[in-house]
């Protein structure tokens, strides 16, 4: 199905190739003298699901907020939809431009949602779209209304964030991600903020996406929900991948000894 | 109603509150005028003065933060009182200078334009602090999202940080207003002819010193009391979309 062990490019339904939707490579960042990532690599392809899992401390948030340069890796090279990220010699980003534009390429859904608090739900949506990618006003609210439908929180548009559960506000911050109509979602830990009965509903719109077929990287921490909806999974160990495989594989049949005893720690 | 102009009128115990001369009451609203103005113009200077200041401190370069520490540092370490002494002598003469060194004549800057631009000055170093605060007290995800979204900077600052920080800046910027009416009346000292100085010229001509310090009191209490209700009007437009906590206003 996928990824970065395949050895011919993967192809879709129709056989067609499908293209690199995100390619790192030996990526490094520290932070002081803490080396939090010590040389990952991953590939997903256009539809393609990565799972990313990994104990606390791994670098599986790191690595995933390296890809957006919401941290700025060391070394490394990141290619997002075929383009090349321009990085100086100490892998900070060599135009701030192109990482702007990089970002408005990729929906990012945060742990603790950080929906615009003074915003109300339909504002968040259609923030992005007005104000960064100059779609019509008119346009991105009627686009906006078809996702709020789909993630059922239609009722919701016009109230702030605050008034709304953990669950309803993290799945406006999904309909914010796809209202950029992004190449690839990136998931922190979307659900480790919620109460127990609300990662449910979450799940479920994250499922939806997966299968529509969306690119998605997940970083996550509910093995069974990784296990379904993942076409890859790649679990991290202190800052290096430890073993990489297909879900069944990796959950099935795990090789490592750290693998083994980490699947056993989270109950699996 | 009749009985309450009656009070005004010549002869009367307030008559000197008139508003035509011999009565002073039309030359104390000019004053009051002529402080509102100041006021105004210093706030809208100081406020642009803090945001530079607030957001160079934060994110500016090493010189930039030194240049601003010494400013913030000295501007409220000095008492204002000498500040606008200085200032208000000063200001002049350096566009002045300047202009003679382009070859142009000298000019002499209206006292209301260099007293505005002393009081925003000085007001500037006090808003660059209160705006600091309310910007780090922005949650960093609000931030990170709009960053994380591709927002410029500049969008950031002005779509996302500058609107969340105003409900936490509020509170500190009306303290500043109702500072900055009363610093108004500083400039009495270099005859600038406001509320204060007005009240003292009326008192020093008829005698009737506590019936117009009374009265300008009355008309800054008054500036006080609109200026909360307009403060607090802002204070909860600021703060929409948060739960609601009891109180608030000034």
């Amino acid at each position: 199905m996928t990824a970065a062990t395949a050895q011919s490019a993967p192809q879709d339904q129709n056989g067609n190739d499908r293209s690199e939707a995100i390619r790192v490579e030996n990526l490094h960042k520290t932070f002081g003298d803490l080396e939090v990532l010590k040389g990952v690599s991953l590939t997903a392809h256009e539809g393609d699901v990565v799972a990313i899992i990994g104990g606390s401390g791994s670098g599986k948030s790191t690595m995933l907020r390296c890809i957006n340069f919401l941290e700025t890796p060391t070394s490394g090279r990141i290619v997002i939809a075929g383009e090349d990220v321009e990085m100086r010699a100490d892998g900070s980003p060599a135009s701030r431009r192109q990482i702007e534009h990089i970002r408005q390429k990729l929906g990012m859904v945060f742990q603790s949602f950080n929906l615009w608090s003074h915003k109300t739900v339909m504002e968040n949506l259609i923030e992005v779209p007005v104000h960064v990618l100059k779609v019509p006003k008119a346009e991105a609210i009627a686009r906006a209304e078809k996702l709020l439908a789909r993630v059922g929180l239609s009722d919701k548009a016009d109230v702030y964030p605050a008034f709304m559960s953990g669950g309803q506000q993290q799945r406006a911050a999904i309909a914010r991600a796809l209202a950029i109509e992004p190449r690839a979602m990136l998931f922190d830990e979307p659900t480790s903020a919620l109460d127990p009965e609300l990662v449910g509903e979450v799940l479920n719109v994250i499922r939806d996406l997966a299968r529509e077929g969306r690119t998605m990287l997940l970083v996550t921490h509910e093995m069974k929900f990784a296990r379904e909806v993942s076409d890859h999974v790649i679990y991290l160990y202190n800052g290096q991948v430890e073993e990489e495989g297909p879900p069944d594989q990796l959950f099935g049949d795990p090789k490592s000894e750290r693998l083994q005893q980490f699947l056993r720690t989270v109950g699996w | 109603m009749n009985w309450l102009f009656g009070l005004f009128e010549p002869g009367h115990a307030l008559g000197l509150l008139a508003l035509s001369p011999p009565g002073w009451g039309g030359a104390l609203l000019t004053g009051l005028s002529h402080t509102l103005e100041i006021a105004i113009g210093s706030y809208i200077l100081g406020t642009v003065i803090g945001v530079g200041g607030a957001f160079g401190k934060l994110y500016g370069g090493p010189i930039v933060k030194d240049l601003l520490a010494i400013y913030t540092t000295a501007i409220r370490a000095i008492p204002e009182l000498i500040e606008i002494l200085l200032l208000y002598y000063l200001v002049p003469d350096i566009v002045n200078r300047f202009l003679l060194s382009l070859g142009r004549p000298r000019i002499d800057l209206p006292p209301i334009l260099v007293g505005t631009l002393v009081l925003g000055f000085v007001l500037g170093a006090y808003m660059t602090e209160v705006l600091r605060g309310a910007i780090l007290a922005v949650p960093h995800g609000q931030v990170e999202a709009a960053r994380a979204y591709g927002m410029t900077p500049l969008q950031v600052a002005h779509r996302v940080t500058l609107p969340q920080m105003l409900a936490y800046a509020l509170p500190g910027m009306a303290n500043l207003w109702l500072n900055l009416t009363k610093d108004t009346a500083l400039l009495a000292v270099i005859g600038f002819n406001e509320l204060t100085e007005t009240s003292l010229q009326a008192g020093g001509t008829t005698k009737a010193f506590m019936l117009f310090f009374t009265a300008a009191g009355i008309l800054y209490l008054i500036i006080s009391a609109l200026s909360g209700r307009l403060f607090a009007l802002a204070e909860r437009r600021a703060r929409r979309g948060q739960p609601s906590i009891r109180g608030g206003g000034i």
